[in-house]
């Protein structure tokens, strides 16, 4: 042990929790990416030095309290409606570096509308898009991006395609609007995918610095609790399941 | 050859036991412990130490930001 107590000492610390994340603790459930998703927004704010400057828009869902968890000015939408909250503050306010933070309810289902209006209006605003597949807040109920069979509390037998649709890919859609400049899909299940993840945030903002236009970084996350599985397995099947039907990678970049 | 030497601190008490950081472990240092903390998850903690590198992935990905992480250059320790 004293080999450790030789390690740990000011000079050799690489990584710490950085000082944008306040010092509550996340509600959110063991394992979940919402914290890790706030971590890498966190970091990226502290280093671009944009803490003071920087807007967030809370969305409806688990992520509702994350005006709790970053030392950042907030706003809170109603459900589904932070991109246009969001287009109302960046409009305001241009200096300001806003975002909306979202899941796949909120922003692919109820705030559809808002989200391809932004979108194509080329509001000047960074989506962050958390993509995991069921409604988790309110007990898993099926979202439009629940896969086909996936049992969610409101199809226990599996979606079944014939009854509810394919799922909806928002990002493909969103790319096809004039207004993105940037439409990528990450995730956080393993450190190389955090790695990405946080360049592809970074990259979000410094596209709305340079005005490009809106920047939509969706991440592709667990519901360890919705889809009641443990958090190691969940990751498991996310990468299993999520990853064949919604694809990692850039899907627009100009 | 010397590679270099790493070690991390948990925090415990806000950890929550998810174990996300034992799968990205190159060196499988890390381990959920049999005990429990306040909220009674069972916490992360080094149960393989000379084996930690320092690499920090356990503590990029915990999604409760509650692993410090610490690395010294090869030789620096004994």
């Amino acid at each position: 042990m004293s080999d450790i107590n030789t390690i740990i000492k000011p000079e050799n610390l690489i990584y710490k929790r950085t000082d944008v994340l306040s010092d509550n603790d996340l509600s959110y459930c063991p394992g979940c990416g919402h914290g890790t998703v706030h971590k890498l927004i966190a970091e990226v704010i502290e280093e671009m030095g944009i803490q003071d400057t920087t807007i967030g828009i809370a969305p409806v869902g688990c992520s509702v309290l994350a005006y709790n968890y970053l030392e950042i000015d907030w706003q809170q939408a109603a459900h589904g409606r932070a991109p246009a909250l969001a287009t109302a503050v960046k409009r305001l306010m241009p200096e300001k570096n806003v975002f909306s933070y979202q899941g796949d309810g909120d922003l692919a289902a109820i705030g559809t509308a808002e989200t391809i209006h932004a979108c194509n209006r080329g509001e000047n605003i960074v989506m962050i898009f958390i993509n995991n597949g069921i409604y988790g807040m309110t007990g898993g109920q099926m979202a439009p991006t629940t896969l086909p069979g996936m049992a969610a509390s409101t199809c226990p037998h599996g979606r079944d395609v014939s009854h509810d649709g394919e799922p909806i890919k928002i990002s493909e859609i969103l790319a096809q609007l004039p207004g993105t400049c940037y439409v990528t899909r990450q995730s956080v299940h393993t450190a190389a995918n955090v790695r990405k993840s946080k360049k592809a945030l970074r990259k979000a903002f410094e596209n709305q610095q340079a005005n490009k236009g809106t920047s939509l970084v969706e991440i592709v996350s667990n519901c360890n609790s919705g889809w009641k599985m443990t958090p190691i397995k969940s990751n498991e099947w996310m990468e299993e399941n999520m990853f064949p039907y919604y694809p990692l990678g850039d899907i627009k970049n100009q | 050859m010397a590679k270099a030497k790493g070690a991390i601190v948990v925090d415990t008490v806000r950890c929550k036991g998810c174990g996300v950081c034992t799968t990205v472990c190159p060196t499988k240092v890390i381990e959920l412990a049999a005990e429990v903390n306040g909220k009674g998850y069972h916490y992360a903690y080094m149960a393989n130490p000379d084996a930690c590198i320092g690499c920090s992935n356990c503590g990029i990905i915990c999604p409760d930001t509650c692993i410090t992480v610490y690395r010294a250059k090869a030789g620096a320790t004994a």
